[in-house]
Formats: structure tokens, C-alpha cells, sequence
């Protein structure tokens, strides 16, 4: 396989149309039915103007729903995609060693065995490490995500 | 003076370019013989920067090598020939733009050029720096209006901005149309009795259109508003002479034309810039100093304060001669025909949509596109690692984005090494990218 073929793998191309929790479950972070915390966060690349408004709804330590808004490039937006599909019904703290992985995998240059244990499908993007100019895209939602959490009142453990 | 090129180089000789002469001249530019990703290297960004060639390249080793000193500064040897080679220099980029050698500031970039013209209006505005009463004429304050256009680079427009939150003075701007050309039929009522300055731009970096200058210009008089060009993209790609043209100011990079980065220049028209007030201040810039105040020299060194990139105008000045060499009617009229073929070519690709004047429309050799469906940024990993290098983004352009409705374009942009091939190893490259991604069979 081709390093542009392990970067756009199947599960990429998929996530990047079919962009699963887009479409945000509210405006900001007034809690919905069901929630006991929330945050949002807006991320933003100067570089090349990709941006995208997360929203992360909490039902005491469980994640009960993570839903976007963004534009961007295929990286990005797949990146969004897989993130939203894995956390429903994740533990917080597992998200947070999630995005944590995430971020180490992206920053390995391709040396890292990603953790496909812990990733899931994010594994998918261990081949974007490989392309330094497009780690930012695939980590656009996830460090989004993170704030998002930080707002609703996750501390860091 | 041992300066120049060495002479295992072939300095180009006049005539029509096309692919042969293309090549040739391609063979003189070291960078642009290296491979990217196992395949020959096709740079089609040069609108962003442009590549040097060895004659460039030795000229400012050969400088630093045997003539490089402070200048005006200093009476020895090597102090008297660094100052001849940079005043030299000045000389030879200011007929290459048609202008005389005191109407032409050396700066970093284009962008502290125009810095410079809006912090002088700023400064004439607060009453400080000025060259007595012929400096109140920039004065600007709540009711004047400045114009720039929809289509401008952000140093073309952040920086006036800055200078109306600074004055009080409104900023106003021409519209587009929806291929991002100027509405010039909208001037008439953008431009009014209340605009003091008009700045736009020669030759836009994201269509590549060709502005009428002489339009603007006249309506700009009609008020008496002063007339400042961005001129980034003109002045590497088509014969410009600042005289003929009737501009006030304009700004340029050298790193466009074959020079190297951390050069530009401004120019002013004489009578203004000797009563412009400053902009940076402190030593070289002026004639007496005491505890209390301070007279400058003349233009243009009362605009260059501090020690000046000396080695990069002489580079600047050998990239002019390479330029003038090849012949400036003879680079726009072959990236016009290249510019040509990308548009034609791009027109026929189905689910691509061409920005900027259309096929057989005047533009320069360069050409932003959307791939309906596919990002920017993955149009371009797609063509790096085809081996064609393009630029992707907003080009510093984000209203212009807007006003089209994308976030980011692919932009292809020539100069006088690239061929037909090249055009056409893009052309062929695109045409794959929507089927990449699924969106066709």
C-alpha cells in the first residue's frame, strides 16, 4: 500500500461522507434532558481555515452524546466522525486516555504501534503521522473534544 | 566590481519563450531539479514564492564573499563598495519598475511596504513625524473613507484595518462578482467626495485577473484620493512601469522574482515621499539629532532605519537582470498562454469549477480551483505525491473565500520556467482526484 493509501484508508474515506454525530445537539452547553454536565468547544486552523464547534453532553462520569459541527478537509472531518461514533456511552475517563493515544500516535511520526485496544477505529489515522503538514487536520475534534470536556467540568487525572 | 555571475552560466538571451527556452531557463534554477516523492519536481507555486537561479544564488554569495560591509556608513574600501552595489541595486530594480532611484524604499516584504504608507498616514493623523505643512495632506480622520477591494490579500487590507480603528477614518471596498473579479461597474458608488485612498491590487493572487489599473486610477483622481497598488503579482509576471501607470505608491516582494526573501520595496511617487511622514525611525534615517528631537534625510532613506538587508538588494538586482535578460513582454506573453491552457483545461474537467476569468479571458498564469467534494488540503497531498507542487488554502484571501462560499481553493501559478508539460501533468493529475475519493466511477 502506497503511504497515500495508508493515510486515506477505507475507514477514513467512509467516516469522511458519512460524518457521523454532525449536526449539533444544542447551541452551547445548556444541558439537555438527561445530562449533568456539557461543554463546547470551537477549534480553529489559521493555516488553512478548517474549523469545528464540538459539543459533549455528560451523564455523571459517562459520555451520553458527542456531536459536531465543521468544515474542513477529509483528515479532518473523518477524524470527527470516528470520535463522535466511539464516545457515546464511553467512560470519561476512557475518552480522555483515548485522546491522549490519539495525540501520541499523531506526534509519533509513524514510529508508534498505535493501541487499537484503546483507539478503535483511530487507528485508522496512524498512517496521517506520517504526513506532518496533516496531523493538526486529524487532531482538529479531538483537541476540540478535550476542551469541550475541560468546560463541562472534567478535571485532568 | 566582483560581483555577478560566475561564468560557467549562460545569461539568457532575448526572444519568444516557449517549452525549449522554458526548459533551458528551468536548467539554470538548482532547486528545480530535484525529485519530490520518486518523480520530477513540477512547481506550480511560485505565486506563493518563485525559485532562483544559480546567477541569483552566486550574486549574493559573491557579494558577502568580497564587497560586504555596513553601507553609509564608514569610509573604507569595502564600507564604499557595499554602498555602490546596494545603491546600485536601487537603481537597477527602480528602471526595472519605471521609476527613479529616490522613489524606491527598500523594505522586508510587501507587507511592511504597505505598513509603512499606513502608519505614515497615522502618524501625519496624530500630528507627529511629519515634514511640516505638506505632510497635513495625509492627515485622515472620522468622514474620510478608504477603498480597497473585495479580492485583496489580508497585507493589502488588514493593514487599513487598522489605520481606520487608528483614525476614525471608514473602510469601503469594491465588490466582486461570483468568479471573484472586480465589479467595476460598482466603483462609481464606492468611491465618493469623502475617499482619500485607494489601494488595490495589480493582479490578484487568487484569480489571477488583470486589474484595470488606469480605471482605478482615474476614478481615484476624479476625488483626489491617493492611489497605492499591491503589486506582487504584477511586477514578476508582466511588464510594470509605476510612471505610466499614475500610481502614488505600490509595494513589492522580491522573493515573487526570482530574489530572495526579506527584501521588498515601496515606491512613492518623489514629491510624496519627501513629505511623507516616517515610519521606523532611528539611526541612518537622519541629518541631526539632539536630546530633544531629530531631522531626517530625504526620501527614500528617511524611510530605512537601522542596518538594511544589504546582500539581499544586490540578489534583488541580479534577479532583475536575469528578468530583463529573458524580456518582460516575453514572460507575460508565455504565462498568458499558459495561463490560458489551465484555465481551458480546468473548464473541461467535469465536477471542477474554475475561479477567476473565465477560458480566453485576460489573466496571468495562474489558477485557483475547487474540486467539488474534495478539501483543498487533500486535492493537494494528492498532487504532492504526483510530484506537483501547488499552493492550497485561502492564499491570504478569506473574504474573497467567503464571497465565493469555499473555505479553501488549489491554486496553480506559473512563471517563466514551467512548460506546457507541466500545465498538463496538473490537468491530468486533477482529473483523477474526484475519482480518488469515490466521487465518480
Amino acid at each position: 500500500m502506497s503511504a497515500l493509501d495508508q493515510m486515506y484508508q477505507d475507514v477514513i474515506l467512509d467516516h469522511s461522507k458519512r460524518r457521523i454525530g454532525e449536526g449539533l445537539a444544542g447551541a452551547d452547553a445548556t444541558l439537555l434532558p438527561g445530562e449533568s454536565a456539557a461543554g463546547t468547544h470551537h477549534e480553529f486552523n489559521p493555516t488553512c481555515g478548517d474549523q469545528i464547534l464540538v459539543r459533549v453532553g455528560l451523564d455523571g462520569d459517562t459520555v451520553t452524546s458527542l456531536t459536531w459541527q465543521g468544515d474542513g478537509c477529509s483528515i479532518s472531518m473523518a477524524a470527527a466522525s470516528v470520535l463522535a461514533e466511539m464516545a457515546p456511552q464511553t467512560d470519561v475517563h476512557t475518552l480522555r486516555r483515548q485522546i491522549d493515544g490519539f495525540r501520541e500516535m499523531l506526534r509519533s511520526r509513524g514510529t508508534a504501534e498505535p493501541d487499537e485496544e484503546l483507539l478503535g477505529d483511530g487507528v485508522a489515522f496512524a498512517g496521517v503521522a506520517k504526513f506532518v503538514a496533516r496531523v493538526k487536520c486529524a487532531a482538529l475534534a479531538w483537541v476540540a473534544t478535550e476542551a469541550a470536556l475541560m468546560q463541562a467540568g472534567v478535571e485532568r487525572e | 566590481m566582483p560581483t555577478g555571475t560566475s561564468p560557467a552560466l549562460t545569461t539568457p538571451v532575448p526572444g519568444a519563450l516557449n517549452n525549449e527556452r522554458a526548459r533551458e531557463l528551468a536548467a539554470q534554477f538548482p532547486l528545480l531539479q530535484r525529485s519530490v516523492m520518486d518523480q520530477p519536481l513540477v512547481y506550480l507555486d511560485s505565486g506563493a514564492t518563485s525559485q532562483r537561479p544559480q546567477s541569483v544564488l552566486d550574486a549574493e554569495f559573491d557579494f558577502l564573499r568580497s564587497s560586504y560591509s555596513a553601507v553609509h556608513r564608514g569610509a573604507h574600501t569595502v564600507a564604499v563598495e557595499a554602498t555602490d552595489a546596494f545603491e546600485q541595486a536601487r537603481e537597477t530594480v527602480a528602471n526595472f519598475v519605471g521609476a527613479g532611484p529616490r522613489e524606491i524604499v527598500w523594505t522586508s516584504n510587501a507587507t511592511e511596504a504597505i505598513n509603512l504608507i499606513t502608519y505614515a498616514f497615522s502618524n501625519a493623523s496624530a500630528g507627529s513625524n511629519g515634514a511640516g505643512e505638506a505632510s497635513q495632506q495625509f492627515r485622515l480622520g472620522p468622514g474620510d473613507q478608504i477603498v480597497v477591494t473585495e479580492s485583496e490579500h489580508h497585507a493589502n487590507l488588514v493593514p487599513w484595518q487598522e489605520l481606520c480603528a487608528r483614525t476614525g477614518a471608514e473602510l469601503r471596498w469594491i465588490p466582486v462578482d461570483d468568479h471573484g473579479v472586480l465589479d467595476l461597474p460598482a466603483v462609481d458608488s464606492v468611491i465618493t467626495e469623502q475617499t482619500r485612498v485607494v489601494s488595490f491590487t495589480h493582479v490578484s493572487n487568487v484569480t489571477g485577473a488583470v486589474n484595470d489599473v488606469a480605471a482605478l486610477v482615474d476614478a481615484a483622481r476624479k476625488v483626489g484620493a491617493f492611489t497605492v497598488l499591491d503589486a506582487c503579482q504584477s511586477v514578476p509576471h508582466l511588464p510594470v512601469n509605476f510612471h505610466e501607470l499614475g500610481v502614488d505608491f505600490a509595494a513589492f516582494s522580491g522573493h515573487k522574482m526570482l530574489g530572495p526573501t526579506g527584501i521588498g520595496a515601496l515606491y512613492g511617487r518623489a514629491e510624496l515621499l519627501d513629505v511623507l511622514p516616517t515610519f521606523l525611525t532611528g539611526g541612518s534615517m537622519i541629518t541631526s539629532v539632539t536630546m530633544e528631537r531629530s531631522e531626517y534625510l530625504p526620501a527614500p532613506t528617511r524611510f530605512e532605519a537601522g542596518t538594511q538587508r544589504i546582500s539581499q538588494a544586490v540578489a534583488l538586482a541580479e534577479a532583475v537582470r536575469f528578468l530583463d535578460a529573458v524580456g518582460m513582454e516575453n514572460v507575460a506573453t508565455w504565462e498568458s498562454e499558459l495561463g490560458q491552457r489551465l484555465a481551458a483545461g480546468v473548464a473541461q474537467l467535469p465536477g471542477i469549477r474554475l475561479i477567476g476569468p473565465q477560458p480566453g479571458v485576460d489573466r496571468v498564469g495562474l489558477a485557483s480551483v475547487v474540486v467539488e467534494g474534495v478539501h483543498a488540503h487533500d486535492v493537494g497531498q494528492l498532487l504532492d505525491v504526483a510530484g506537483v507542487a501547488v499552493r492550497v488554502g485561502h492564499h491570504c484571501a478569506q473574504p474573497l473565500h467567503r464571497r465565493l462560499g469555499v473555505t479553501a481553493t488549489t491554486r496553480a501559478s506559473t512563471y517563466l520556467y514551467n512548460t506546457t508539460d507541466d500545465v498538463d501533468r496538473l490537468l491530468n493529475e486533477l482529473a483523477g482526484v474526484r475519482r480518488y475519493f469515490r466521487l465518480e466511477d
